[in-house]
C-alpha cells in the first residue's frame, strides 16, 4: 500500500526551541511504544531466523529435496505468470473503471469485494467447485457434453494455474484501485487536446496514459512481487501443495517444513528466496526515495 | 430527450461487454458460496445453480452448534472478535502516538524510524511467519491470544503511522503554538488537539487494523491450536482434515464470518477510500 515514501515534506523547523528537551522527551516517550514491537517482533525474529539458518548442511538437505527444487520452479511460474497477467488487466480494468458511468460505479462497489472479504471461505468456495465429483463445474460439464470432466485439483500443472487465478481474484482489485488512482490523475486536458489532432484510443493509451502511469506500473509490479512471494493461502488452501506436493510454492514449503518440525530447514528455504527478495527490495528503495 | 447515437450505443455495448465478464468473475466465488449456505446438502452437491429447496437450516445448526465441527462456534467467533477488536485498539495506540511523535513533535531520528518500519513490508508475509512462529515460543506466547494480537500489531502498524503521518503533516504547526502559547502540556496537545482533529484518519486506520486481524489466516493457523482458542478461519481450515467434511455447513460458516467485513468495508467505505488512499499515489 505504502507506493511512495519519498520526502517531499516541508514542514518548517520548530519553532518551540526553548522546550526543545521536554518534547523530546514525548517524543522519545510516545515513538518507544512502536520501536518497541518492532525490536521484539520484526528485527529479533529476522536475526534469529538467519541465525538459525546457517549450518551449510541445510543447504546440502534443501539441495536433496525434490520438493524444493518443484517448489523453486512453481514460485518462479507463480511470479512471472500471475503478476504479469494481473497487473495487465489491472492496468485495462483501471481505463474500464475511469469511465463516469453510473452502473460502472455500482460495479466497481461489487468488484472490491474479493479484497475486502477474507481469503478462506472464499478460496474454499473455489476449491468446492472444481471438486471432480460434486463440484458444479463438473456437473455442468456433465450437463452439456455427457462426459466426465477432468479432475482439476488432480493434476499439478492445473491445479498450480488455478491457484494463480485464485490469487489474481484476490488481489486483482486492490491494483486496479491503485492504478486507477493514478490514472484520475492525469491532467485532462491532455487528452482533449489529443482528440482535437485526432487520436486514436491506442495513441491516447500509447502517448499519454502509459507515460504518466509507467513509473507507477513498475512499482505496483515489484510491490507485488514481493507480497506475492508471502502468499501462502493462494496455494495452501487450494491444493494442500498436492497432489504429491507438486504445487508448493516456497511461502507453503517454508510453513510445510515448520509443521514438521524442521525449523532450521524452513529458515534455509526462506534464505534461498533472497537472491530473488534483495534486488526487489533494493529497486524498490531506490524508486520511493527518488 | 434525446435518442442515443450509434455511436453511443456502440460504445455501452463495448463497455457491456467488459462489464458482464468482470461482475461474473468476481462474484462466482462468493454467489457459489453463498447457494450452498442455503442449500440442503442434497442440492448442494447435486451441481444446481439454485436450490430447490432454499432453506435458512444450515444457518439454525451453525448457530446452535449442532454439528461436531461446530460445538467451538461462539467461543471461536468470540476470540475472533476479541482479537480483531484488541489489535485494532493496540494498533490505533501505538501508531497514533508514533505518527504524532515523528509528525509534530519531530523527535530526532523520526523519519528513518518509519522508513525502517515500512521494510516489514518488504520481507513476505509467510517468510516472517516462520522466525516470528519461533519467537513466539521463545516469549512463551503460543496459544496465547496475545501472541495473535502482537503479530497482527506489527503487521498493521507501519502502514498506520505512515498514513496517520501524512494526514498529520497537513496540520498547520500554528495550531501546536497557539496550544502551546496556551499554556497546554505537550500530552494536553495530544489530547486535546491532535486527536480531535484527526478523527477521520483514526476511524480508517483503526478500520483498516481490525479487519486485517479478522482475516488473518496464516498467522493464527501457526500461533493458535486449541480448539477453544482458536479463530474462526482456523476453525474453517480444520474442517478440511476430515475426508467427509461438511461442505454446506463450512460454506454457512464462511459466509457468516466475511459478513462482518464486507459490511464494515462497506459502512466505513468514505472514510477508507479517503483516509487509506491519501498519499499513495503522487500525482
Amino acid at each position: 500500500m505504502a507506493i511512495t515514501l519519498s520526502g517531499s515534506d516541508t514542514i518548517p523547523a520548530p519553532p518551540l526551541s526553548s522546550r526543545l528537551t521536554t518534547q523530546q522527551v514525548w517524543g522519545i516517550l510516545l515513538l518507544a511504544p512502536y520501536l518497541l514491537v518492532f525490536l521484539a517482533f520484526v528485527i529479533y525474529p529476522v536475526c534469529y531466523g538467519l541465525w538459525l539458518a546457517r549450518d551449510p548442511q541445510n543447504y546440502v538437505a534443501l539441495y536433496n529435496d525434490p520438493i524444493f527444487a518443484r517448489a523453486a520452479v512453481n514460485t518462479l511460474i507463480f511470479l512471472v505468470v500471475g503478476i504479469n497477467v494481473k497487473m495487465l488487466i489491472a492496468l485495462f480494468l483501471s481505463g474500464f473503471f475511469a469511465q463516469q458511468r453510473p452502473w460502472i460505479k455500482w460495479l466497481s462497489v461489487i468488484f472490491i469485494l474479493p479484497w475486502a472479504v477474507p481469503s478462506i471461505p472464499t478460496i474454499l468456495s473455489v476449491r468446492f467447485m472444481l471438486n471432480p465429483e460434486w463440484g458444479v463445474i463438473n456437473h455442468l460439464i456433465f450437463s452439456f457434453t455427457g462426459d466426465d470432466g477432468p479432475n482439476w485439483l488432480n493434476n499439478p500443472a492445473v491445479a498450480l494455474t488455478m491457484a494463480i487465478a485464485v490469487h489474481i481474484w484476490k488481489s486483482l482489485p486492490f491494483w486496479t484501485l491503485i492504478l486507477l488512482t493514478g490514472r484520475l490523475a492525469i491532467p485532462h486536458d491532455l487528452y482533449e487536446a489529443s482528440e482535437v489532432d485526432g487520436a486514436n484510443p491506442w495513441q491516447k493509451f500509447r502517448f499519454i496514459t502509459w507515460p504518466s502511469m509507467q513509473t507507477l506500473y513498475v512499482t505496483c509490479t515489484l510491490l507485488s512481487m514481493i507480497w506475492t512471494l508471502g502468499d501462502f493461502n493462494s496455494v495452501y488452501l487450494l491444493t494442500g501443495g498436492g497432489p504429491a506436493d507438486l504445487t508448493h510454492v516456497l511461502s507453503t514449503l517454508g510453513i510445510r517444513y515448520l509443521r514438521l518440525d524442521q525449523l532450521s530447514l524452513a529458515m534455509a528455504s526462506i534464505v534461498v528466496a533472497m537472491p530473488l527478495v534483495l534486488p526487489l527490495v533494493y529497486f524498490m528503495m531506490k524508486r520511493l526515495s527518488r | 430527450m434525446k435518442l442515443p447515437t450509434l455511436k453511443e450505443v456502440g460504445t455501452e455495448a463495448k463497455l457491456l461487454l467488459i462489464g458482464i465478464p468482470v461482475f461474473i468473475w468476481t462474484m462466482v466465488p462468493i454467489y457459489h458460496m453463498f447457494l450452498f449456505a442455503i442449500s440442503p446438502k442434497e442440492d448442494a452437491f447435486s451441481g444446481k445453480l439454485w436450490p430447490d429447496h432454499p432453506t435458512l437450516h444450515n444457518f439454525h445448526i451453525v448457530f446452535y452448534q449442532e454439528h461436531y465441527f461446530l460445538r467451538d462456534f461462539w467461543i471461536q467467533f468470540w476470540n475472533s472478535t476479541v482479537i480483531a477488536l484488541s489489535a485494532g485498539a493496540l494498533t490505533l495506540f501505538i501508531a497514533t502516538a508514533a505518527a504524532f511523535s515523528i509528525s509534530r513533535l519531530r523527535v530526532p531520528g523520526g523519519r528513518w524510524v518509519m522508513n525502517l518500519a515500512l521494510f516489514t513490508y518488504f520481507i513476505p508475509a509467510a517468510f516472517l511467519a516462520v522466525p516470528m512462529y519461533r519467537t513466539m515460543g521463545n516469549y512463551g506466547l503460543l496459544n496465547n491470544h496475545w501472541s495473535l494480537i502482537l503479530a497482527m500489531v506489527t503487521i498493521a502498524s507501519p502502514y498506520a503511522i505512515w498514513v496517520l503521518k501524512q494526514a498529520s503533516d497537513k496540520l498547520p504547526v500554528e495550531l501546536d503554538e497557539a496550544a502551546t502559547m496556551d499554556g497546554a502540556t505537550t500530552l494536553q496537545l495530544f489530547r486535546l488537539v491532535y486527536v480531535p482533529l484527526m478523527m477521520p484518519s483514526l476511524v480508517a486506520i483503526g478500520t483498516y487494523a481490525v479487519l486485517l486481524a479478522w482475516n488473518e489466516y496464516l498467522y493464527a493457523f501457526l500461533l493458535l491450536s486449541k480448539d477453544t482458542n482458536i479463530t474462526l478461519p482456523v476453525a474453517l481450515g480444520n474442517f478440511l482434515a476430515a475426508d467427509d467434511s461438511p461442505w454446506e455447513l463450512l460454506m454457512t460458516t464462511g459466509f457468516i464470518y466475511a459478513l462482518p467485513p464486507a459490511a464494515i468495508y462497506y459502512a466505513f467505505k468514505r472514510y477508507m477510500v479517503g483516509g487509506l488512499t491519501a498519499g499513495a499515489v503522487k500525482s
